[in-house]
């Protein structure tokens, strides 16, 4: 999906032809992307769905809160069974009319999948935002700062902390702290959530100095500053464990990969030719390595937007991870695409833009040119 | 071959930490069986799920009992002892002057803790036709004192609990002198001690049973509920923890290796046939990968879990059907396409090979050096998947894993109320499972991957 290692081709076409062949690969670019981003949301409308099964477990319960409404109303008059009965079905047909039910499930998920792609995310079934309302936008919205916090600091610390790293070690490989890296990397076999653990293990439980979990203290408090202090009190746990279940993989993978590149024939030729080591990393290694580094950040900020499930889970965050794991717990099927559409989009613009960025940062690149590996 | 195999020895053997990492995998294959052996499927379900009468005899949330080899305060291990069936509480029949059996029961146990057991419990199981035994219970204690626990019939099944006898409660404060919250306290502690002080030395308890009928017998069960139990504790339902910790190793490991080899053997087929056959195939299987890029993996895993079915074997399906359109199809797919235009493979289709042969004899064994590394490499992340999602509380309903323990103690607030064990120990396994795993593969990738070797 992203061309990553275009193969530069040595041709000469006139300025006409190259924007002839820019445009039409963007065409096709889009064209496969829009088709991408529409099978993948209608197949996440069908799973969330589970192919209409969800609609079965809700009939059941709209029939069984109906029958329970009509006995409670009927409960102290003397009312015909006939009528009773009449009273339950009219009732169990309003409420499936209401939650649209009474339209099959293969064309219902059409209409889902329209108003997705139209950005109309609907209204939730069961949940509720904190101020009340039950439009899936404003739910998503309302999780998003406390997501982009968590997610957003820990993931841009790990980025630029393990890419930095990785330079500095690619530089002197075999060193000590090389070593050290690479024996720690197999620690990254776990994940966020078990380090997360352990942390609330030491620093909660144990040596009582952090809080156990949650974003603010009840009652928060009422001075912007202190406010501040404390959800950042409340960040390091979560923010360190998705951090550190990371990081040595991460500084591993980048200095293997510079490495790899310092090892290139061009960069032996730099060396000879007497240049300095910064301007060698600079521009016969970071230069190169851009595409890469840029499409792995590109990604990152885009993976930002589906937050950590469990971590959030277990330090109670409430992030947007833990909204769309309440979200399928009470058959909240909209919330789910919602969020599933919202991420679709994100991902399919960055592909797109990253095509035109990887021009900008490394001439060898040529739109529509070479093949794709 | 032989002499491969001797080479990849000799290069595995310069990697400390690939054979820190066999070992512990081969440690954990042999816990897992060892698990199967000790405690059948049906065995371990049933002590699992079985009920209170089959965890009558573990105390709620206790300890494992090596706390005490760490601990200035010795807690007091649990006693379960049938009589006549365990050798130290003996069982003595005789015949009193009506012809009628008569039972002496005597069991000694030392008591040098320092504090006092959650209960104590006699189970009696008599028979008789109308006219049911009758025991008198005593407790001798180190000092030489007796204390007259009660005299009470016993019909067929009953259970007598020491803390709820409001006559034993009385004379236990009678020896103390005061208002005794807990009875069992008073029972093993020093007369008139106040803080209470437990009265260190050899207990004995007496039961005299008498019987007004021939055929009549007596069976009694003495239990006391410690304030440690078994070699991992137990839980809020006093389920001893060995069983899930024992159990979780076979399931964690199947899972683990289950879904590793399907993902990675499946995505290699599947990204051979695409690189072999090129064209609208390779598109397709191309754009499969980008759809399911698109699709919310874990959200995915716990909506099927939630509408539809927790069992372990669904949710294993379900990640590998996932997780054969990654990466890997994308790693392995450049792979092929080098060695498609090697020309072992331009002579087999010469000497006329058909499309499957050579997909599955030339293309597909020239990559299972890569698999093999990326396949162990897989390992910890689909065990640690089984964990997570049993962390959501979305685990196998039936099968005790070391995720659900983690699950139930998050549940019972066990961080909270400083019950480390029952967290720690699913989780130190968890560990060595993924690191285990995680450095083999590791190592293996280096030896496989001339490239990375030096690096």
């Amino acid at each position: 999906m992203v061309a990553t290692n275009e193969i530069p081709q040595a041709s000469v076409k006139s300025d006409k032809s190259s924007i002839k062949r820019i445009a039409r690969f963007m065409a096709f670019r889009v064209f496969m992307l829009i088709v991408t981003i529409v099978i993948g949301v209608y197949a996440t409308i069908l799973i969330a769905n589970m192919g209409g099964y969800v609609d079965t477990i809700m009939r059941n319960s709209i029939r069984e809160s109906a029958i329970m409404k009509v006995s409670a109303m009927t409960a102290n008059k003397a009312v015909e069974p006939e009528a009773r009965q009449k009273m339950v079905e009219d009732l169990i047909r309003l409420e499936e009319k209401r939650n649209g039910l009474d339209t099959p499930f293969f064309i219902r998920s059409f209409r889902y999948l329209e108003n997705g792609l139209k950005l109309e995310l609907g209204r939730a079934k069961n949940m509720a935002s904190d101020s009340g309302s039950r439009t899936v936008r404003l739910i998503l919205l309302e999780r998003l700062p406390a997501t982009l916090l968590l997610m957003g600091s820990s993931q841009l610390i790990l980025f630029f902390g393990s890419v930095f790293f990785a330079l500095a070690l690619s530089r002197k490989y075999g060193s000590f702290w090389d070593k050290v890296i690479i024996a720690l990397s197999p620690t990254s076999a776990a994940p966020p959530w078990f380090y997360g653990i352990f942390f609330i293990l030491i620093f909660a439980a144990f040596l009582r100095i952090l809080p156990f979990g949650g974003m603010v203290d009840s009652p928060p408090p009422t001075n912007t500053i202190d406010y501040i202090l404390d959800v950042l009190k409340h960040l390091i746990l979560p923010a360190s464990s998705l951090i550190i279940s990371s990081w040595f993989l991460s500084i591993y993978n980048w200095r293997t990969f510079f490495l790899i590149y310092s090892s290139e024939d061009y960069v032996d030729m730099g060396k000879a030719k007497g240049l300095s080591p910064k301007d060698i990393e600079r521009r016969y290694i970071l230069r190169p390595t851009m595409p890469t580094i840029i499409t792995n950040f590109a990604l990152l900020v885009i993976g930002l937007w589906t937050g950590a499930t469990i971590t959030e889970t277990i330090f109670l965050w409430p992030g947007l991870g833990r909204t769309i794991f309440r979200a399928i717990g009470l058959y909240d099927t909209a919330v789910i695409v919602g969020s599933t559409i919202i991420y679709a989009y994100l991902l399919a613009i960055t592909v797109f833009i990253l095509d035109f960025i990887y021009v900008i940062v490394d001439p060898r690149v040529k739109l529509g040119g070479g093949n794709q590996t | 071959m032989m002499v491969t195999l001797k080479k990849w020895f000799s290069e595995f053997k310069q990697f400390p930490s690939a054979i820190v990492g066999a070992i512990i995998v081969l440690m954990l294959v042999l816990l897992a069986i060892f698990a199967m052996i000790k405690i059948p499927y049906s065995e371990a379900i049933r002590l699992w799920r079985g009920g209170e009468e089959v965890w009558y005899q573990n105390p709620k949330n206790v300890p494992p009992v090596w706390y005490n080899w760490f601990t200035r305060e010795k807690l007091p291990e649990t006693i379960a002892v049938k009589a006549g069936i365990d050798e130290e509480f003996t069982k003595l029949a005789g015949t009193n002057a009506a012809g009628n059996p008569t039972f002496d029961f005597e069991y000694s146990f030392e008591y040098a803790y320092d504090a006092f057991p959650q209960e104590l419990f006699l189970y009696f199981n008599t028979q008789y036709e109308t006219k049911q035994p009758f025991v008198s219970v005593k407790l001798i204690r180190p000092d030489g004192e007796e204390l007259s626990i009660g005299d009470f019939g016993t019909p067929s099944k009953f259970t007598y609990r020491f803390s709820q006898d409001s006559n034993l409660s009385k004379r236990v404060n009678r020896i103390m002198r005061r208002q005794m919250i807990n009875p069992i306290d008073g029972i093993f502690a020093i007369p008139e001690s106040d803080p209470t002080e437990p009265m260190k030395g050899m207990y004995t308890l007496a039961i005299q049973g008498i019987t007004f009928e021939k055929e009549s017998d007596i069976n009694v069960e003495f239990v006391m509920h410690g304030k440690v139990a078994g070699w991992f504790g137990t839980d809020h339902n006093r389920r001893d923890l060995a069983v899930a910790m024992l159990w979780g190793a076979p399931v964690a490991l199947a899972f683990g290796l289950l879904a590793a080899l399907f993902t990675s053997v499946l995505s290699m087929i599947i990204a051979a046939i695409g690189a072999w056959f090129g064209g609208w195939v390779d598109e397709l299987i191309q754009r499969i990968t980008e759809i399911n890029l698109v699709l919310p993996f874990l959200s995915i895993l716990i909506m099927v879990g939630t509408f539809y079915s927790r069992s372990i074997w669904v949710i294993l399906g379900v990640t590998v059907a996932l997780s054969i359109f990654a990466g890997t199809i994308k790693t392995d797919r450049a792979i092929f396409l080098q060695v498609k235009e090697a020309t072992y493979i331009e002579a087999a289709k010469a000497y006329g090979a058909n499309d499957l042969r050579i997909i599955f004899r030339y293309l597909i064994p020239r990559i299972i050096p890569l698999l093999i590394p990326a396949l162990v490499s897989a390992v910890p992340s689909y065990v640690f998947l089984e964990a997570s999602l049993a962390v959501l509380g979305l685990g196998d309903p039936v099968l005790p894993t070391w995720g659900k323990l983690i699950n139930d103690a998050q549940t019972f607030g066990a961080l909270y109320k400083g019950m480390y064990y029952w967290i720690l120990q699913p989780a130190v396994l968890l560990m060595f499972t993924g690191l285990g795993f995680a450095m083999l593969g590791f190592a293996l990738d280096r030896i496989f991957n001339p490239r990375l070797r030096d690096m």
